[in-house]
């Protein structure tokens, strides 16, 4: 059996899902975070595979994804320094805790 | 290719740079606001002198340079001076850090200019990027408990819908294999599809899309983070974000569906459906959970969702109506000109007054008519045309984007979006009769900067024009619209 286009859909729908599981089910922060980080790559794997199976001679899907993983490095940046910054005013990283402001 | 049709751009960029540098050695920072209008002002210039030449593209067509883009990037660097005028009491506050601030305004005005003139699914995404993140990074400015809880929800739940509109693209791409709208377009004429069921990827990928640009826009459901934000960020960010963030969003959604899903029936149909349907909701929903809020920048948060449905509408007669009719782009365009008058309006009013006060709550602007009279009238105005009613500008761009609605065949939707508007008139007369019946909590006067009640002049002025002057501007909306159809 040789692996086609559709094995990576496969995996790259599954860590997708994994990772909007984890992003709704998790209260640390950080976990999330790191959950959303799993979608994009599940994205990037995605990407990479339509790009070989779909439109092989362009490099189209290859060079979307080196922006999408400049964007989502910026993005942790932004990311962690918020992080950082309520922590400091809070003591904690746990997102059920972080409510003074509902409905 | 032509560097010179990027030079708007470029100037925002050197200016921002420029801005950080010029915090390290200047003392006196309020030098810094007049840097950053004066970068806004300059690229608006050479953004004006653009208008009304032939439609081109930049950078191998990953930017296109047309009417619809220059209209946008007028919008977005009026709403931007106008921020930064206000922001300048707000700013003196913090000590530090003050060259950051205008710096990301800078930014993030560059992202959005970038949105609007994105015609390939690249270029989308990197300026979406650029825009959420300084935005983020704004919300979160203050270091109180408030603001930084507020960029927290604003930035996990951006960063889970970029990734979700992340997976549309790829659909859409790995359906098409092409990344340029135009492209992607004759892809999707030429397939053999008739219904929405032959390709089901491809409509997955549509409906992840228009998740993502829901977000941006504060559509229902997908505006959970809008009160909050609102309520925790500093409130002329709030009122950017109010503004800024939902203009770039509708740029981006008319830009992709107008020209990359615009043609097969079946397909626009369909969104147009869905856009009518969430706008039903959104206005809704919208309006309903305004009506007991006390803050009242959490009400206008909910009222900022009430007018994305109000938009939508405007969406939806895009997706049901031919391409070749561009009533719903121009009603959209001249709806979100005069949103932005008036609520920038509204907040630039509730900045001068909470600045005295300290409180956003709307009992505290009891008796604001006999404290500040010029504030109270100008908010008056502000509110009267977010209702809709004349001669305010909120009742011709309700008047435009509801006949287009009509003229579509929509006529159910247009019956809630009236029904919803005589719901919002409660909780927005409300505050007006706070204000004006009634008993002051204090009896001292309320006085605000020069560059407060500056914009606040400009913004009124803005609303009784479009109000009593429509024509001018709609006219450069269906200019706008029209260079919409044109495909690089």
């Amino acid at each position: 059996m040789s692996v086609g286009l559709e094995h990576y859909l496969i995996l790259s729908a599954a860590l997708f899902s994994i990772g909007f599981y984890g992003a709704l089910a998790k209260k640390n922060a950080i976990i999330i975070l790191m959950c959303i980080e799993l979608m994009i790559n599940a994205v990037n794997i995605a990407m990479a595979a339509f790009s070989r199976y779909s439109v092989p001679v362009l490099l189209t899907g290859q060079v979307f994804i080196i922006f999408i993983i400049v964007v989502a490095a910026a993005e942790v940046a932004v990311g962690l320094a918020i992080i950082m910054n309520i922590y400091r005013s809070r003591e904690t990283t746990e997102t059920d805790k972080i409510d003074l402001m509902k409905w | 290719m032509n560097l010179q049709l990027f030079i708007p751009e470029l100037t925002l960029a050197i200016f921002a740079i420029a801005v950080i540098l010029l915090d390290l050695f200047v003392q006196r920072k309020g030098v810094l606001a007049g840097v950053s209008v004066a970068g806004l002002v300059i690229s608006a210039g050479f953004t004006l002198t653009m208008w009304g030449s032939e439609p081109q593209t930049i950078f191998n067509n990953m930017l296109a340079v047309d009417s619809f883009a220059l209209f946008f990037k007028l919008l977005f660097t009026g709403i931007a001076i106008l921020v930064i005028l206000a922001s300048v009491d707000y700013a003196s506050k913090l000590t530090n850090l003050q060259g950051e601030y205008y710096a990301l305004v800078l930014l993030s005005v560059l992202g959005m200019m970038l949105m609007a003139a994105a015609t390939e699914l690249i270029s989308i995404y990197v300026a979406l990027g650029l825009t959420s993140l300084s935005l983020c990074a704004l919300v979160g400015f203050l270091k109180d408990s408030k603001s930084s809880e507020a960029a927290l929800k604003y930035f996990l739940l951006s960063a889970m819908v970029s990734a979700v509109l992340l997976f549309g693209m790829a659909l859409v791409f790995g359906v098409t294999g092409e990344t340029q709208l135009s492209k992607i377009a004759q892809v999707i004429q030429a397939m053999p599809l008739t219904n929405i069921t032959d390709n089901p990827a491809l409509v997955l990928g549509v409906v992840l899309l228009i998740v993502g640009f829901g977000f941006k826009i504060a559509a229902v459901p997908f505006h959970m983070w809008v009160p909050d934000v609102y309520e925790g960020a500093p409130t002329p960010i709030t009122a950017y974000l109010s503004v800024g963030s939902k203009a770039a969003g509708f740029a981006v959604i008319l830009r992709i569906f107008s020209s990359a899903f615009g043609l097969p029936e079946w397909l626009s149909l369909n969104w147009g459906m869905l856009f009518a349907v969430l706008a039903a909701i959104s206005m809704t929903l919208g309006n309903v959970v305004a009506l007991p809020q006390t803050n009242i920048k959490r009400m206008l948060g909910y009222s900022s969702i009430a007018q994305a449905g109000y938009l939508m509408v405007g969406l939806a007669t895009v997706g049901i109506l031919p391409t070749a009719d561009v009533l719903g782009q121009s009603a959209i365009l001249f709806f979100l000109a005069s949103y932005t008058v008036t609520n920038l309006g509204a907040f630039i009013a509730i900045i001068a007054i909470s600045n005295k006060t300290n409180s956003d709550l709307i009992q505290d602007f009891s008796g604001m008519i006999r404290r500040a009279p010029g504030l109270a009238l100008a908010l008056t105005l502000c509110l009267v045309s977010l209702i809709g009613m004349p001669p305010a500008a909120g009742f011709m761009a309700k008047f435009y984007i509801f006949s287009a609605g009509v003229h579509s065949g929509l006529l159910w939707l247009v019956i809630i979006a009236v029904l919803n508007s005589v719901i919002s008139a409660y909780y927005y007369l409300r505050v007006v009769k706070v204000m004006w019946f009634g008993e002051p909590t204090s009896t001292e006067k309320v006085f605000s900067s020069g560059a407060l009640r500056f914009s606040l002049f400009i913004t009124s002025i803005g609303v009784l024009l479009l109000g009593i002057l429509p024509g001018l501007v709609m006219k450069l909306t269906e200019a706008a619209s029209k260079m919409l159809a044109f495909l690089p």
